[in-house]
């Protein structure tokens, strides 16, 4: 990284970026700095100030919607600030920089016998990004995000101070930091605690249901299961609306798997290179471009259902942590298969009590408008402490919607309309997926109290309004 | 802290954004508020500040909120213009297109050669648009997108006896948007050239030009026309493309002889 004296501009023409979403249908030019230490990024806080501009922090840009963007300004990559600090194999305790990948956790921790207690669907997220996002995995109902996870981060200041939190020391922060889109200060260094397990794979059961409402109780009824995760058949309709297959898994007891040292290795998880031994993975997704269209979807997704519903149905087997809970990673680049335009995901939380009603009509109104959700993706959820928490006692159906340029501006209509179906039953959002929310929406979910505390703290740590991205001007933002 | 002026109604919805340099009269002032219009968002660039002001508000004040943005600027400094992107996009957030309009055209008669007029053509049509749209195709290159615009002239096609520099300038400036469309359209920005012909400006006006003048809101409608359908070099109006055709072939023993 460059120094940045005085004289030369601190915005520097070739640094200049295009940075996109993880789905790539949103894209920003920003300057892009990724520093390796910590002095380098007060550096950058100090210019900042000096100069006026804003900063934008960005880890992996996994986010789906405009988290990690921030429109012709700075943005502060963190991903090359990946530094395993400390691990400690007997208490399950890692220590890391912010630019840390959840992949680099796994293959770090698991010979050992540790496992993320929270797992994204893909391994690619740095854990600064998942502390700011505050990430669930399909076990949320049973441990909560990542955050309850954390014993402890160091964070750098845009007021220029370096504090520690911890959930008893400076509780405030440790609340809203985690959680907080990177908007109140950088993750220096975080420390988790893991989860032991005892072989390298998961007790797995999968089955077709026949609707939205047999999902949902499936879902509920699935709180027993260490994992529980539903897929949605977004295309069906009539008495079939919501249809889709669901998967459980439980980790294996001590002893159940003879030869866990096997398991754990790394090479053992590792997802083969190629499909059925010959089709490169990397491939792949060139082949389901052709079929990313309405009626290919809805052929997919029928064809899918039918063999959950048959072939597919009752089974359980065993699994590997990296093929269940990675399962995203299955396909490199998937999401390029959605074409030139790429998508977006607009998920939803609900309360118990209204889901299986509000999704209803939000999947009939998303066919009625002829933009069925390409992906549907159910998970059980229940409230927690943070300051942005997006969870409730309910459920979350996560929806992909492919982006065209003819498309934008009914789908941009659509969202409005489902935004407003999912206020009124309860329902609250992820700023880690959102692309769809106004400053309105935010505040109706959140509430006007949250907000203030928000922009308090905000005040103190950033004085100045350095850290900002699109997100934060769309949403948080008040006039 | 500066916050962007330009606010998107939604991620999925951006705004068009475009900056055009020398936006205070003639096809600029008309693009501008052709383009405000297909509801853009702009940057406005120009020498005479109260003209550029008084633009904007009327702009603004059409739309009923803040599209375009009044930057005092004399394409002539060329040093200012890095800073100045900055801020623009910056402002903007981004930029989708740069429309290069900035224009002199002093009456030179049949017999003077006069250097100060020569170089201030230079400075206005070839080095500010070097200034420009340099940092325009930094931008757009590592994008991966984009529109550079250059409003040249049908003058650039054939060196004419009337005003040699002028024609000289302009047929640089068109040589080096044909640079740009070789270099930039493989990374997926479009270069397009317009070749207005005599068009009913200040400019041409005061050059002593007033016959056969072609309106200037049509000539922006077209300009406009031509950006959304992302063509390469258009003549206005239309049919001077035949005429050009005309008189670039035209063998030099016969132009040579011609007094137009």
């Amino acid at each position: 990284m460059s120094t940045l004296n005085g004289k030369s501009p601190a915005l520097p023409a070739d640094r200049l970026a295009r940075l996109e979403n993880f789905g790539h249908s949103l894209a920003a030019p920003g300057y892009l700095f990724r520093p390796t230490h910590t002095e380098q990024i007060a550096e950058l806080f100090r210019a900042a100030r000096q100069q006026g501009f804003t900063i934008g922090l960005r880890g992996a840009g996994r986010s789906y919607g405009d988290a990690a963007l921030n429109r012709g300004q700075a943005v502060l990559d963190l991903s090359r600030m990946r530094r395993l600090l400390a691990w400690d194999p007997a208490k399950g305790i890692l220590k890391a920089e912010p630019g840390f990948t959840i992949q680099n956790l796994w293959q770090t921790t698991l010979e050992d016998g540790w496992w993320g207690p929270v797992m994204p669907g893909t391994m690619f997220p740095t854990l600064g990004g998942c502390l700011s996002s505050n990430i669930h995995g399909k076990n949320n109902w049973r441990v909560g995000p990542i955050g309850e996870h954390v014993l402890e981060f160091t964070a750098l200041l845009p007021n220029g101070k370096e504090i520690t939190c911890t959930p008893k020391k400076n509780a405030d922060l440790f609340h809203a930091m985690i959680g907080g889109m990177g908007l109140l200060g950088v993750f220096t260094s975080i420390t988790l605690q893991l989860k032991k397990v005892y072989s390298g794979y998961l007790d797995v059961a999968a089955w077709a249901e026949p609707n939205l409402a047999r999902m949902l109780a499936a879902t509920d009824e699935g709180k027993e299961h260490d994992y529980i995760v539903g897929w949605v058949d977004c295309t069906a309709g009539g008495r079939g609306l919501g249809r889709g297959q669901m998967h459980s898994a439980d980790y294996l007891p001590p002893g159940t798997d003879p030869n866990p040292a096997q398991s754990l290795r790394v090479e053992h998880q590792a997802l083969s290179p190629n499909l059925f031994g010959i089709l490169p993975r990397s491939v792949i997704h060139q082949f389901m471009k052709l079929g990313f269209h309405n009626p290919g979807i809805w052929a997919v997704n029928t064809a899918k259902y039918t063999l959950n519903r048959t072939l597919g149905h009752d089974k359980r087997y065993w699994q590997t942590f990296v093929a269940f809970n990675f399962l995203l990673d299955y396909v490199p680049d998937w999401e390029r298969a959605y074409g030139r335009g790429g998508l977006i995901q607009y998920q939803t939380f609900l309360p118990k009590e209204s889901a299986a009603d509000v999704w209803s009509e939000m999947l009939r109104l998303c066919q009625r408008r002829g933009l069925p959700s390409y992906l549907g993706v159910v998970k059980r959820h229940r409230p927690d402490d943070f300051l942005f928490s997006h969870a409730l006692d309910g459920f979350s159906l996560a929806l992909d919607f492919k982006v065209s340029d003819r498309n934008r501006h009914k789908l941009q209509a659509l969202t409005r309309d489902l935004t407003r179906i999912a206020l009124q039953g309860g329902g609250r959002f992820y700023f880690a997926k959102d692309s769809a929310l106004t400053a309105e929406e935010t505040r109706d979910y959140l509430g006007a109290q949250t907000l203030a505390k928000f922009q308090a703290l905000k005040h103190k740590t950033d004085p100045h309004g350095i850290l900002q991205t699109d997100l934060y001007r769309r949403c948080l933002l008040s006039e | 802290m500066t916050q962007p002026l330009i606010r998107d109604e939604s991620p999925l919805q951006p705004r068009r954004r475009v900056v055009i340099v020398g936006a205070s009269a003639g096809i600029g002032a008309a693009l501008a508020r052709q383009l405000a219009k297909e509801g853009a968002a702009l940057a406005l660039l120009a020498r005479r500040a109260d003209v550029l002001t008084a633009l904007c508000k009327e702009i603004n004040a059409a739309a009923g909120e803040t599209r375009a943005l009044a930057y005092a600027h004399d394409v002539t400094d060329t040093g200012s213009v890095p800073g100045l992107f900055q801020k623009i996009l910056a402002d903007l957030g981004t930029i989708d297109s740069i429309v290069y309009c900035a224009g002199v055209m002093p009456s030179v008669i049949f017999t003077e050669y006069n250097y100060e007029k020569d170089a201030a053509m230079t400075a206005a049509h070839l080095l500010g648009a070097f200034a420009w749209l340099g940092p325009a195709a930094t931008l757009f290159e590592r994008m991966g997108a984009g529109q550079i615009v250059g409003i040249s002239s049908v003058a650039g096609d054939r060196g004419r006896v009337i005003n040699p520099g002028y024609h000289a300038s302009k047929a640089g400036f068109t040589t080096y948007l044909e640079s740009l469309r070789n270099r930039l359209t493989r990374r997926g920005v479009n270069v397009l050239t317009i070749k207005p012909g005599r068009v009913d400006t200040e400019m041409t006006r005061g050059a002593g030009i007033t016959k056969g003048l072609y309106p200037v809101e049509k000539t922006a409608a077209a300009i406009a026309r031509a950006m959304r359908q992302r063509k390469q070099v258009v003549y206005i109006p239309g049919w001077y493309r035949w005429m050009m055709l005309v008189i670039i072939h035209l063998p030099s023993f016969l132009f040579r002889r011609l007094k137009f």
